[in-house]
């Protein structure tokens, strides 16, 4: 079993929820990014989502936008990127780590060197912005190919038609984007989260996360009680950009993690 | 021979170019978009309203234009412009906004958005839905608003809402990423309208089917004046949409030379360019993969021209297939070359061509002298140059200076 399915088994076994983190690798600077990266797992993050900057972030919100600018200025690359999972990997061998991004920079980097150095780096899993199934041959076949989970977005407008079409080739989990828009804006109802895992659970039975404008304990908690896995960005990414010293970032960021943590495992008891 | 004229393939590919690289919220809609798009190109309805609103409310047919002084100034080719400059709104931009606009009608959408550099696809958005009733909102750089003055006032008193965007270099792709944000966020209701022949399909073949009208018209006048077939065409490229429109036409007809000029800035070695065939190498950017200007990471590296209209790292992916197989010359032309040419049509021909254009006028520089008298050649003047004057007196200053 992939470290995605394992994880995903174990949690069912325990009756709740994943939460799954994002942060963006280098962001603010590599060994602050690295440090808060070491300390998810501890303060609760079941899967972890590391975004491989990009300069031009077309489906991100401010917060993630600026996340990338930073990362970007202080010299992050997909190279470092990497080498920032294998760093991981020294000392985790459970948690699994999803990058998450646009398709460029892979296809600049070659997508079969991209494939065999993820692997070799200890990723789990493939969430690409700006792949969607009609390009399957780009990354996603030779990657599942290779034992990478290739984690498709649905979304508000992935109708019934549609969703045979995106969640045939996903696999590891699938991400529910829960409102139309940028990472970090608006957020959904619980009625409309109902209506979404209901709709989705009649086509899949890959554990579903849901995401987008989720940002305090509470909030997870009652998407908790619906989903497989709530997932949180831009709040987390949001402590980092407030922070005055690394420092204070990575005591914000875990701390903010572990209160996230606390509302998903206690959502269901 | 097979034709050239046939892309893209039902993926939106021309070659390994093209594609539909964007977020799943946007893919039902584009594939709504595609469908809807095919049925309106054949239905007589919808192109005999597209031509009314061409004649009538555009101006067309632009003339093809004999230009004497140019010619003789030359000593060689016999130089024709295609008058573009003439249009309504003052460039070939509003070609593409009355097709997209009659779309967007005929799919119930009630919101325009749109993304421009040099404000002039802003205008010619600004002015179609003014036309059709329709709410407006225009994403514009904070760098272009600022050379751009005049065409943020005219978008605003057609009633359009102008958004400054400051990320980036605050140019035409930083623009783009915003216009794709409210996109992604209000799909509902909102239509895309697209100024040029790039993003995902199935807009470069939209926008190029649009903007064909200018060779289709090119075909005709040159048989009616001259009883040929041109024997070359220029035009300046940003993203291509008014290249691609002059020259798709006549892509299958081998003996019509045809040259594209990039915006090579201050010169492609120094880095500071819009040159993306020239100076860029392969990648994936606003829903195509086409030439863009990267580094050694696949960030995109930022643009630069003096002119707005063609500061923006990529090209349509048309282009690109173009390039990669040979069948057009693309050719880069800097700052100082364009501005020469902008001056020498002033006062050659009393026409005042948007920088965009004098692009084109300086490659036509370059050859037209070098090539018998009997070679007929077709300058595509895109653009007026009336909203450039800022920008032209600002370099003129720092002429002054120097001297």
């Amino acid at each position: 079993m992939s470290r995605l399915q394992t994880r995903f088994a174990e949690l069912k076994q325990q009756n709740r929820a994943a939460l799954v983190t994002f942060l963006t690798a280098g962001d603010p600077d590599y060994a602050t990014a690295l440090h808060i990266l070491k300390g998810l797992p501890d303060a609760g993050a079941d899967v972890i989502e590391l975004g491989m900057p990009f300069t031009d972030p077309m489906a991100d919100g401010p917060a993630i936008q600026l996340a990338n600018i930073r990362a970007l200025g202080n010299g992050q690359n997909l190279a470092k990127t990497l080498q920032m999972v294998r760093e991981f990997r020294e000392d985790n061998q459970t948690t699994p780590i999803v990058l998450m991004g646009y398709f460029n920079p892979i296809h600049h980097y070659g997508v079969p060197r991209f494939i065999e150095d993820a692997k070799a780096a200890g990723v789990d899993g493939l969430i690409v912005v700006d792949l969607p199934p009609e390009h399957n041959a780009d990354l996603c076949d030779p990657a599942q190919a290779a034992g990478l989970d290739f984690i498709r977005l649905t979304t508000p407008t992935t109708d019934d038609a549609r969703l045979p079409v995106v969640l045939n080739g996903s696999s590891g989990f699938v991400y529910y984007v829960s409102v139309a828009g940028v990472t970090g804006a608006g957020s959904a109802s619980m009625q409309q989260v109902d209506e979404a895992v209901a709709r989705l659970r009649r086509h899949t039975d890959l554990p579903l996360c849901i995401g987008f404008g989720i940002r305090t304990a509470e909030h997870a908690a009652d998407v908790a009680r619906r989903a497989d896995g709530v997932v949180v960005g831009s709040a987390l990414v949001d402590r980092i950009a407030k922070a005055d010293t690394p420092k204070q970032a990575i005591h914000d960021v875990l701390t903010l993690c572990s209160e996230l943590a606390a509302g998903v495992r206690g959502a269901r008891g | 021979m097979t034709s050239l004229r046939n892309g893209p393939d039902a993926k939106g590919l021309f070659g390994s170019f093209g594609g539909q690289y964007v977020a799943e919220t946007l893919m039902p809609l584009i594939h709504e978009l595609a469908a809807e798009y095919e049925k309106a190109k054949q239905d007589p309805a919808f192109l005999k309203e597209l031509a009314y609103f061409q004649r009538d409310y555009i101006g067309r047919p632009s003339p093809l234009y004999f230009a004497e002084r140019l010619t003789e100034f030359c000593g060689g080719a016999k130089i024709y412009l295609k008058r573009e400059e003439l249009n309504h709104t003052g460039a070939h931009k509003i070609n593409n906004c009355i097709g997209q606009i009659l779309l967007a009608r005929r799919m119930g959408k009630q919101r325009i958005i749109a993304e421009t550099g040099a404000g002039m696809h802003g205008v010619a958005t600004a002015t179609v839905a003014a036309r059709f009733g329709m709410q407006c909102v225009v994403y514009m750089g904070t760098t272009d608003i600022d050379r751009q003055q005049a065409n943020v006032f005219r978008m605003k008193l057609l009633g359009a809402e102008v958004i400054p965007v400051t990320a980036g270099t605050g140019t035409l792709k930083d623009a783009m990423n915003e216009a794709l944000r409210d996109w992604v966020t209000n799909v509902h209701d909102t239509f895309y309208l697209i100024g040029t022949a790039a993003g995902p399909h199935p807009y470069p073949a939209m926008v190029r089917d649009f903007q064909s009208v200018i060779g289709k018209e090119t075909r005709q006048q040159m048989q009616e004046q001259e009883g040929r077939l041109p024997d070359s065409l220029i035009a300046c490229i940003g993203g291509g949409s008014n290249a691609i429109g002059l020259f798709h036409p006549f892509l299958d007809d081998a003996s019509v030379q045809i040259v594209g000029v990039e915006a090579a800035g201050h010169g492609i070695d120094t880095g500071k360019h819009a040159s993306s065939m020239n100076g860029g190498t392969p990648g994936v950017l606003h829903g195509n993969r086409t030439f863009l200007l990267q580094d050694d990471d696949g960030q995109i590296i930022d643009a630069h021209s003096i002119s707005a209209g063609l500061d923006y790292p990529g090209v349509g992916p048309e282009h690109a297939w173009l390039h990669d197989i040979g069948r057009v010359e693309y050719v880069p032309i800097t700052d100082d070359e364009a501005l020469a040419a902008f001056h020498q049509c002033c006062r050659l021909e009393g026409i005042i061509p948007a920088l965009e254009s004098s692009h084109a006028l300086a490659e036509m520089f370059k050859r037209a002298p070098q090539l018998p008298k009997d070679h007929l050649m077709v300058v595509n003047l895109s653009g007026r140059g009336d909203k450039d004057m800022q920008t032209v007196m600002h370099h003129l200053k720092l002429e002054e200076t120097r001297a």
